[in-house]
């Protein structure tokens, strides 16, 4: 283990980066960057191959600390942003990471589509219930009746359930994690990085500062303990009724599925509409036809 | 059609011949959302961009247009959009992102009658300021006009060379009349066409600066995946690409990305010139007004007239010197606009000779004709 914190430090962080970052003392933000960068690590990819993207909030300075192509976007548009990066180096491994508020609110409809549009890349999202960079607003994540900066009588909304909803939008891998579970989440960040397709990692993480703190949940440890104890497998989550699954976190794969990738899709126009110009070359040639072609 | 060897002689509509020009250019990558008067342009490159291995993908609205415009080119790939006014006021967000990471890339506006959904589709050029200022924040920019079939091939090709050399995104403000206008074009042969690329970097990796200053005050831009790992942000950033605070490398990086274009204002600044060395009164046009306002100058001529034509192409950075040196010259100027005298403010900023300025405005969804602008001259 000690092994393996060496590899990350070494290889992975930017040393020419004015640390210390910006997270919180306890703040999941950095279980999650660890377990990234040892699934990346593991992975096999090389740095000039990976590009990590990401919005604005806490999760946002993610890519700051890392050595790989980084680019830290606007506010829920991380995710157009890899689409047209991905697009146009169809070979580099697009990773996104987002905040809930990032990837579910201000990006909802990004996410929604990049899910249905199925390009090879992956999406990554800390949901932490709530804005913490901003002071803690209820988020589209912030449970029903929880208290935040902006809903201080106890939240009339209901969540969103995000990779629940990746799933309905079509993402070929979707799965959940915790930041109790930093292997686990390890193993899900791999598998989906290695899945073609879009695909989505929810990663349950606490913001003890602002959420925790309004709703009496305790600190980091109490916070993240109490995910340990709320997890349920989804093979065991199969076998449980609704009313046993309320307050549970389910975690593990929630779908893998095969489909057409987009990325390949686009290439296939490309080689076809190049058939296509060429032959209508040849033909302009031999019939010496010279007019705008359409 | 392009990289011909040979002149060819074709009849094109503004918006196809934007597409002319951008494939000309080196344009490979297009994301936009569906708008009317713009949306042929997204049609035909859907066709033409895979046929020279390009992409053209339809984003879920014109945030996500611009944000994936902007990827592909930090990526490598030469990239632009096309919108009308509503999409364009949704790339304002986006578009201060490419100025603030100095993304080069090209927004095409063909602009309709606004406020809101407004006129479609009647042209209009209410769109001129908020090209200009549209983004939150101080902001360098470049803003370019078509008036024609013919400019609107040119000034694309224009437009991608200048925002690859200053590395900066560069607004076309085209219109519905210029834009669905089918004229006969000669285009130029390929080893005609200039097509200016930024500037990679050569150095070692280990050495290179995404955001370091030098003498023309636009960093070598090295693409995602060549190597040269290195951080992106909107936020104000130090020549490493960190985000900084600092107040000597907040002011610093600031003053270069404004300082970068008005570096190159002579060759950023491109104007026409139609019959102006001995007028007396002239008109100061952009857009389809142009091509009326050029009528008129004819025919003010031909009753004895000095009249003359200055045609801005490029509308920002306001080419305020050759404004003022005709300022000078002439004892009166007719501004006519398709809005409520847009530019006619920046016009009179620089009006130090006292120019008499006379603006005619048409808010109501049609050209404004020859004939108006004449009777203007002829008051004057």
């Amino acid at each position: 283990m000690l092994e393996r914190a060496e590899i990350v430090r070494k290889e992975y962080l930017r040393h020419d980066k004015k640390f210390p970052h910006v997270w919180c003392p306890g703040c999941g933000n950095g279980i999650v960057m660890g377990a990234l960068l040892r699934a990346i690590h593991r992975s096999g990819l090389e740095k000039d191959d990976v590009v990590l993207a990401s919005g604005i909030g806490c999760s946002g300075r993610m890519p700051t600390y890392v050595d790989f192509n980084t680019i830290h976007t606007t506010h829920g548009r991380a995710l157009t942003f890899s689409t047209g990066i991905k697009l146009a180096k169809p070979e580099l491994t697009v990773l996104t990471v987002m905040g809930d508020g990032d990837a579910t609110a201000i990006g909802g409809n990004h996410f929604i589509h990049a899910a249905r549009r199925n390009l090879d890349m992956t999406a990554i999202i800390i949901n932490n219930s709530t804005y913490g960079m901003t002071g803690g607003q209820y988020s589209p994540t912030t449970p029903f009746g929880s208290k935040s900066t902006t809903s201080v009588y106890g939240h009339v909304e209901h969540a969103f359930s995000i990779a629940e909803l990746a799933v309905t939008a079509g993402a070929s891998f979707v799965a959940r994690s915790t930041v109790y579970h930093a292997t686990h989440l390890e193993d899900m960040i791999r598998l989906a990085i290695a899945k073609k397709g879009f695909s989505v990692m929810e990663v349950i993480s606490n913001c003890h500062v602002q959420h925790g703190r309004r709703n009496k949940l305790g600190g980091a440890v109490e916070m993240i303990k109490g995910f340990k104890e709320r997890a349920v497998r989804v093979e065991k989550a199969e076998k449980m009724s609704a009313e046993e699954l309320v307050d549970k976190i389910t975690i593990g794969v929630l779908a893998d599925v095969e489909k057409p990738i987009s990325t390949e899709q686009y290439q296939r126009v490309i080689n076809e509409a190049k058939k296509k110009a060429e032959k209508i070359a040849k033909e302009k040639e031999k019939n010496g036809i010279k007019r705008y072609e359409e | 059609m392009i990289g011909s060897d040979q002149h060819e002689r074709v009849l094109l509509q503004g918006n196809e011949a934007i597409v002319a020009g951008a494939l000309a250019a080196g344009c490979r990558f297009f994301a936009g959302y569906p708008i009317t008067p713009a949306s042929e342009i997204s049609e035909l490159l859907s066709v033409k961009l895979p046929e020279l291995g390009g992409t053209f993908i339809q984003m879920e609205d014109e945030i996500a247009s611009m944000g994936a415009v902007l990827g592909a080119s930090l990526a490598g790939v030469k990239s632009m959009t096309a919108t009308s006014g509503p999409g364009f006021s949704l790339m304002q967000e986006n578009l201060g992102y490419g100025c603030m990471a100095e993304v080069p890339c090209v927004i095409v506006n063909v602009m309709r009658g606004g406020p809101s959904t407004g006129l479609p589709t009647c042209p209009a050029q209410g769109d001129v300021q908020m090209a200009r200022w549209g983004t939150h924040g101080d902001h360098p920019i470049i803003v370019m006009a078509v008036s024609s079939v013919a400019d609107s091939f040119s000034v694309t090709i224009k437009a991608f060379n200048l925002s690859e050399k200053y590395r900066t995104p560069v607004i076309i403000l085209s219109d519905e009349v210029v834009a669905h206008t089918r004229e006969s074009v000669t285009l130029p042969t390929s080893d005609q066409i200039k097509v200016f690329d930024r500037v990679r970097p050569d150095v070692p990796p280990e050495w290179y600066k995404p955001y370091a200053d030098n003498n023309r005050g636009v960093p070598d831009m090295a693409a995602f995946g060549d190597g040269y790992r290195h951080h992106v942000t909107g936020l104000v950033h130090d020549e490493k690409g960190y985000p900084t605070q600092n107040g000597l490398e907040v002011e610093q990086f600031l003053q270069r990305i404004h300082g970068k274009i008005s570096k190159g204002f002579q060759e950023i600044q491109v104007t026409k010139n139609h019959q102006l060395e001995d007028a007396e009164v002239f008109v100061i046009a952009y857009g389809s007004v142009a091509r009326s306002a050029l009528r008129a100058v004819r025919d003010a001529r031909a009753l004895g007239i000095k009249a003359g034509l200055l045609q801005l192409v490029t509308l920002f950075p306001f080419p305020r010197k050759v404004v003022d040196s005709y300022l000078r010259q002439c004892r009166a100027v007719i501004v006519p606009e398709m809005n409520m005298g847009q530019m006619n403010r920046e016009i009179g900023r620089v009006n130090q000779a006292g120019c008499q300025i006379v603006k005619h405005n048409r808010i109501d969804g049609h050209l404004i004709t020859p004939d108006e602008i004449l009777k203007h001259l002829a008051a004057v």
